[in-house]
């Protein structure tokens, strides 16, 4: 995606000097630099998409919130992950785990979305 | 005309961004040498905490109205500031960055609605990094400043101004009635560079409000007080005094910022230029008489040019609190090169001196130490070697300042949140 179709052959051309660009993570997993932030995910109701305890959540607070995003909201004070549930004027937090129940707003309470989970990293030890 | 972009609250607005359970409590961040009060929410200040209150006097509202007391956690404050800064930058080409929390950027050559192109500055602020901001707009930079006075106030307390001035303040698109009312609804001493001592003359001389003293005659002012005022004065007449000096209470942080006249790349130049925005700012420090306890140091690309964009800053603790240009500089340069990356076309690099506390406190120490770095590193492993051989305290027994420094210290470890967006093991938790 970021590597350019042309091969050059011979001697480089001196204007070619937007050539392939060894591949950035950071430039891949961060959108926008002053809204991104990282927080460690803890837990086991987002299994089901893919997001183990102790993974890095990146989460981006520049993207408006969608059906279906996997959201880090604010619930009673605390972050949580999950995957938002947006649809005919219902609002909910679900897991992507069975065994977890949906978070849904008491009548006149709002659901504070903080920001979107853009990417997830799981790192080894090794 | 000049905007001014100011965080409300800034340290605790930025601990409240991965605390949310924070929000709607009384919360104070402390200063960690004199645990003095250096940043409250609305609802610490509606229990009348003052600025500066020192902690053993507000002590007891923690246990009767659930004050909560975090120590200051610079690396965090400049992480956002930086982010915070970048964004207002979008404002306008030219930006001068005042302190952690306060920009003023030119708006002279900015076409189009500047009141609305604020609010969106604003909230895209406010979404994007968490940080509640207000945005005043002036004709001059005093002016601006004022205006960043309504906005916040406008906001924090429902009727001290129309509503339509909350948040973003743009005095320069109001009638004059409009302008005057406004005038009349400030006291004198919300003017910057106005101190205690200068407006208790004017309020004892019958100036209480902005009104009073937009409309005293600049040159009877030069002869009752002094260039100073009368520049004031004729800075919220409109004129604009370039070199005007603001000084008189001593500063919470000290910036020295610059955008450069040509794009900067190569590290050996950026060096130069943040010693030289060190030096400044140890200058600055000493003229106050203050000592800096932190070195945030900042790089970045030019938002208006279309390339790619790079945007770094880093907070560099001091051993300890310093005035002395060789530490700071030092420091300075060893955040610059902790997030310099070659291939760059850098536009703008700043130092900023935080966590500032009165040259004072530290005097017995400074008397061990005032000859030159190397002496002191010396005298720094002997103390170190000391203390480890014969036991620790072997030698702070002798100085009351390192004992205080100590104590601070251990509050300091108590009361400081994580280092949420600067260490990767202390990321804030989300329940998964």
């Amino acid at each position: 995606m970021l590597i350019s179709n042309r091969v050059c052959a011979g001697f480089p051309s001196p204007a070619e000097d937007l050539g392939a660009q060894r591949i950035d993570l950071t430039q891949m997993l961060i959108v926008h630099a002053q809204a991104t932030y990282f927080l460690r995910a803890r837990g086991t109701s987002m299994e089901g998409v893919g997001i183990f305890d102790n993974d890095i959540l990146v989460v981006d607070k520049a993207i408006k919130p969608r059906h279906n995003h996997i959201v880090v909201a604010v619930v009673d004070g605390d972050f949580t992950a999950k995957c938002l549930y947006q649809r005919a004027g219902r609002i909910k937090l679900r897991a992507a785990n069975p065994t977890f129940a949906d978070i849904v707003p008491k009548e006149g309470q709002t659901l504070e979305v903080w920001g979107v989970v853009t990417s997830s990293i799981k790192q080894f030890k090794v | 005309m000049y905007a001014l972009v100011d965080g409300n609250n800034f340290y605790v607005s930025c601990e409240r961004v991965f605390r949310p359970s924070l929000n709607g409590l009384p919360v104070c961040v402390l200063s960690n040498n004199d645990g003095c009060a250096i940043s409250r929410s609305n609802e610490a200040k509606a229990l009348g905490i003052t600025m500066g209150a020192p902690w053993f006097k507000i002590k007891h509202l923690a246990e009767t109205d659930g004050l909560v007391a975090l120590s200051a956690n610079f690396a965090l404050y400049g992480d956002l500031s930086d982010r915070m800064m970048s964004l207002a930058a979008g404002l306008g080409p030219h930006q001068e960055i005042y302190s952690i929390d306060e920009s003023f950027i030119d708006l002279s050559d900015v076409a189009g609605n500047l009141t609305e192109r604020s609010h969106k500055i604003r909230s895209r602020i406010l979404q994007w990094v968490g940080i509640p901001c207000g945005i005043g707009i002036g004709s001059t930079k005093t002016l601006a400043k004022l205006a960043n006075h309504v906005a916040k106030s406008a906001e924090r307390k429902p009727g001290s101004y129309p509503e339509q001035l909350a948040q973003v303040c743009n005095l320069a698109v109001l009638t004059p009635s409009e302008l005057d009312a406004v005038f009349a609804a400030t006291p004198v001493n919300e003017v910057w560079g106005i101190g205690r001592q200068i407006s208790k003359q004017l309020i004892d001389g019958g100036v209480k409000t902005v009104l009073d003293l937009v409309r005293l005659d600049p040159a009877m002012v030069k002869r009752r007080w002094s260039v100073v005022l009368e520049r004031t004065v004729r800075e919220l007449q409109g004129i604009n005094c370039v070199e005007l000096e603001h000084s008189p209470q001593p500063k919470q942080e000290i910036a020295c910022t610059r955008s450069f006249g040509h794009p900067v790349t190569e590290l050996a130049d950026l060096s130069e230029a943040v010693t030289e925005f060190a030096s400044r700012a140890a200058q600055k420090l000493r003229k106050q008489s203050s000592l800096a306890g932190q070195v945030l140091c900042f790089i970045r690309t030019s938002p208006f040019r279309r390339e790619e964009q790079y945007s770094r800053s880093v907070t560099i603790p001091l051993r300890r609190p310093s005035a002395d240009t060789a530490i700071i500089v030092e420091a300075a340069l060893t955040g610059l090169a902790a997030i310099y990356r070659r291939g760059f076309k850098l536009a703008k690099a700043g130092v900023m001196l935080l966590d500032l506390q009165p040259d004072t406190v530290q005097q017995q120490e400074l008397a061990l130490e005032d000859d030159g770095s190397h002496d002191r590193s010396r005298l720094m492993s002997t103390l170190d070697d000391l203390n480890q051989r014969y036991g620790r305290g072997t030698i702070l027994l002798a100085s009351a300042g390192l004992a205080g420094d100590r104590r601070a210290w251990s509050m300091k470890q108590e009361r400081r949140t994580p280092g949420y967006t600067t260490c990767l093991d202390d990321l804030a938790v989300a329940h998964a």
